[in-house]
């Protein structure tokens, strides 16, 4: 049993955790072009304080937060009912139905962000189809806005709310809901005070299985943002490689992690907890 | 210990946190009998007999099995087999690889294996059925499986776990009489675990009643039954009228012992009451009637005629037992 | 009920729509004679011809390939052990930290992995010589967070697991090690099999990980499709996306069918 629990620590320890430690030594450190690795090691906390302090960054981070909250609130809207749906459906129609979900997914990311540039552009689809039905009068402009990016992780990210969504909702035990109307609640307050409370676990995975992704997601900014579309997924990347700042990079990888930490425990206990033996 | 002893079970305890789910037992079973383990849930029965199958290690105490201190040593190297409530069959094998398991783990050579297992399933009446996987068995014959598979390796010792909780009432009692053949027939010691006392007194030559932890009364059914040494015991099994027999003594007096008039009878022990109710079973009529003191008497008479019962509800009756119809408690 | 029921299902469908819409009509315009996605020119397999003739594309994929089965199979591995440690090991030193190395990677943003996995590789380029960023670094990282996937797959089968099969073997004579074997892995072999298949394409189709840490010779299929696609539209891409969407429906389909052959 030692063994087993030796090898994925110590693979985990040295290809997740380490790596960390790294990014945190040269997020400290400066920027310096001429050596390997272009980084000057020092104690330093100023591409921090850049971070916190300078306009373009801390718009950034905000926006990169707001886009992700308004995204996983969209998605959850989207995604509630549908596993509803699913989780009512007749048992051995569930399967097929879960499968039709999961499938995007198991599709490449890439290739399913690729196929809205088409549709968005300004010849797209949809733009012919809003123009067809007379709702605009000329072409708007959707890809390269903050809405194709929303529109892009909603879509992305679809299946990570729709699936522990269908696991507590199909937990739920419907003599319950028959006990609440039983007892004088209509369906709807059933819903409200039997349904909607039960199933908070699976709102709440789902919600973070969302959100904490795409506060750094970088491919839906990049390919369906415009240039006006501040994402801290982007921002790092952008360091990296255009301006080749290793430590500024460093730290926002830092701050964006610190930022997600709180998140990600609470993910895990989640895990945690929905794994437990029966 | 006592050379007729096969199990030698000396101030056993197992604490599960504050909880002390088996509290300093002892317990001797001896060769080729029939032993049950009877009591209701949480009395400490299953975790003894997990104890007796390595499942679970005691905190204090030692186990013996045949004479070797088997106290820390684990499921897999004991002379001892189970037979598991939920039969647990291996759901990716089929019947005669189930039952052959055991003996795989021997090393027992392929052929050797093929006989033994053939033995097996013939003497559990499964021997058509060798090439069935569990999902395709009723529930009695996943039992005789299960028992076949525990029975070939030739244990010094067979450990049933509630065997007979899963059936319906009918399989129950031809199982009961099976079970009991085989053991006779096989000549293995039979340890069982149940909560049915009724199963356990049609079952076991020796029982032993459990209680919080604590053995209560161990011996021969119709010594539990009657000479009951506590209130508990008196309770368990049967019905039983509970008297203070003075001094801080109690009483135990069975229903079946008392008898019911319609005129004042000539006995050792007379009381006068109303019949207040009347539970027909059948083959008996259990009477509750109360004395004119308040208390409630049970008392029980066969119906053995086939006219019905002669008292009614309400009836005013007289009650006659003889001297030595109770027992005395010790608690 | 049957009014909530009915907005619920009505949702589901425009989900299914959405869902499907766009991949639908890449499907349809690979098959366009004309480059736009804007206007259908007729049916043509020009495109698919294209594609097959790409010699850089063509190397690309089989690289991807032989990435996402080394990677694949070695997270299977080491995502069973997580996933049985997790599952069965009650308290060990650092059980929080491990759940938590386990679960991580399975949510954290992929730049922050590139940067710290790429930072790795350099300082052990620079301490002791290698490795040489590309296919084993590539591997590598595809391996660190595809254990997560396997791992959580692993532990809910464990969770279900029947454990009077495991005692029963033991009471017939096995050691633990020869339970895990004969009992154990057969039946939750299907649960690992479906998380093998997973962890195979999250690696075929990740980029960003994969642009940190591979080397300036090895580019992977989803690298060169994003060069491709920064530029616009292309219609090969429209190709290549109608061959991964009939892969990964195979390998789903597989899947579901593994996990539900519950032996």
């Amino acid at each position: 049993m030692r063994f087993v629990i030796a090898l994925p620590y110590a693979w985990l320890a040295i290809f997740f955790l380490l790596p960390f430690a790294l990014v945190l030594t040269i997020a400290l450190g400066s920027n310096d072009p001429d050596s390997v690795p272009p980084v000057a090691f020092g104690l330093s906390l100023a591409n921090f304080k850049l971070l916190f302090t300078d306009d373009l960054y801390l718009a950034a981070w905000l926006s990169s937060i707001r886009i992700a909250a308004t995204s996983t609130l969209v998605t959850l809207l989207l995604g509630y009912p549908m596993a509803y749906a699913i989780a009512r459906a007749a048992p051995r129609r569930q399967p097929l139905l879960l499968m039709l979900v999961i499938l995007p997914f198991w599709t490449s990311f890439l290739i399913r962000i690729y196929a809205w540039m088409g549709l968005l552009s300004s010849n797209g689809i949809l733009n012919q189809v809003l123009r067809a039905t007379g709702l605009v009068e000329t072409p708007g402009t959707i890809l390269g806005t903050e809405w194709a990016v929303h529109l892009g992780i909603v879509y992305a990210y679809l299946p990570f709310m729709v699936l522990p969504l269908y696991a507590a909702l199909e937990k739920l035990d419907t003599s319950l809901l028959e006990a609440a109307s039983d007892l004088g609640a209509s369906p709807l307050t059933a819903f409200l005070t039997v349904t909607l409370p039960l199933s908070l676990p699976g709102v709440v995975a789902g919600c973070l299985l969302v959100f904490i992704p795409s506060v750094g997601e970088f491919v839906i900014p990049d390919l369906l943002g415009g240039t006006d579309t501040l994402m801290i997924g982007k921002v790092l990347w952008d360091e990296f490689f255009l301006n080749g700042d290793w430590p500024l990079a460093s730290a926002v990888a830092i701050c964006l992690l610190v930022l997600l930490v709180g998140p990600i425990a609470l993910f895990q206990r989640q895990q945690a907890r929905s794994a437990e033996p029966r | 210990m006592n050379a007729d002893a096969i199990v030698s079970i000396s101030g056993i305890t197992r604490r599960f946190g504050a909880l002390t789910a088996v509290d300093h037992v002892d317990l001797e079973i001896r060769r080729g009998e029939l032993f049950a383990l009877l009591g209701g849930s949480g009395c400490g029965k299953t975790t003894l007999l997990r104890m007796l199958a390595g499942f679970e290690t005691p905190d204090e105490g030692r186990i013996l099995i045949d004479g070797q201190d088997m106290t820390g040593v684990p499921p897999y190297r004991r002379p001892v087999n189970m037979m598991f409530q939920s039969y647990a069959l291996f759901p990716h094998m089929d019947v005669a690889a189930n039952v052959g398991y055991g003996l795989r783990r021997d090393g027992m050579p392929k052929a050797e294996i093929g006989r033994r297992v053939g033995e097996a399933l013939e003497q559990v009446r499964m021997a058509d059925h060798a090439a069935r996987r569990p999902a395709q068995l009723s529930g009695g014959q996943r039992q005789r499986v299960a028992l076949a598979r525990a029975l070939v390796k030739r244990p010094k010792l067979l450990l049933l776990d509630e065997p007979l909780a899963a059936l319906d009432r009918k399989l129950r009692e031809g199982t009961r009489f099976e079970l009991v053949r085989l053991q006779e027939e096989l000549g293995v010691t039979f340890v069982m675990v149940t909560h049915d006392q009724e199963e356990a007194m049609s079952m076991a030559s020796r029982l032993a009643v459990m209680n919080r932890g604590r053995i209560e009364q161990i011996g021969t059914p119709h010594e539990v039954y009657e000479r009951p040494v506590s209130r508990f015991v008196a309770g368990f099994i049967g019905d039983a009228n509970i008297l203070p027999a003075g001094d801080g003594r109690w009483l135990a007096l069975r229903p079946e012992k008392i008898g019911l008039f319609a005129e004042r009878p000539v006995a050792d022990r007379v009381e006068q009451g109303r019949i207040v109710e009347i539970a027909y079973e059948g083959d008996r009529s259990l009477h509750r009637v109360a004395l004119a003191d308040e208390r409630v008497l049970l008392v029980s008479s066969a119906n053995v005629t086939r006219a019905g019962n002669p008292f009614r509800r309400g009836q005013d009756v007289w009650l006659g037992w003889p001297a030595d119809a109770g027992h005395e408690l010790d608690a | 009920m049957a009014g909530r029921a009915r907005f619920a299902f009505t949702m589901l469908a425009f989900g299914y729509a959405f869902l499907y819409l766009p991949i639908v009509l890449v499907i349809v315009y690979s098959f366009n004679e004309s480059r736009l996605v804007t206007v259908w020119a007729g049916f043509s397999t020009k495109w698919w011809r294209a594609l097959l003739a790409n010699e850089a594309m063509l190397s690309a994929a089989w690289l991807s390939l032989r990435i996402a089965l080394v990677s694949a199979t070695a997270a299977a591995m080491i995502g069973l052990a997580a996933g049985y440690a997790l599952a069965r090991a009650p308290r060990f030193f650092g059980r929080t930290l491990f759940g938590s190395l386990v679960i991580a990677p399975m949510v954290m943003p992929e730049v922050v992995m590139g940067i710290s996995m790429l930072l790795l590789f350099v300082g052990s380029e620079r301490l002791f010589g290698g490795p040489d960023r590309g296919f084993l670094t590539i591997a590598i990282a595809h391996i660190t967070f595809s254990i997560a996937f396997v791992a959580v797959v692993v532990q809910a089968r464990l969770a279900d697991f029947d454990r009077s099969l495991e005692e029963a073997a033991m009471d017939l004579g096995a050691t633990p090690l020869v339970v895990f074997r004969t009992v154990t892995l057969p039946l939750i072999l299907p649960a690992v099999a479906s998380g093998w298949l997973l962890a195979f394409t999250l690696s075929l189709d990740d980029l960003i990980l994969t642009q940190f840490v591979a080397g300036a010779q090895s580019q992977t299929l989803p690298m060169r499709v994003y060069s491709s696609v920064r530029l616009g539209v292309d219609p090969q891409i429209n190709a290549l996306a109608t061959i991964v969407v009939a892969v990964a429906a195979s390998a789903l389909i597989l899947s579901g069918w593994l996990t539900r052959r519950r032996a």
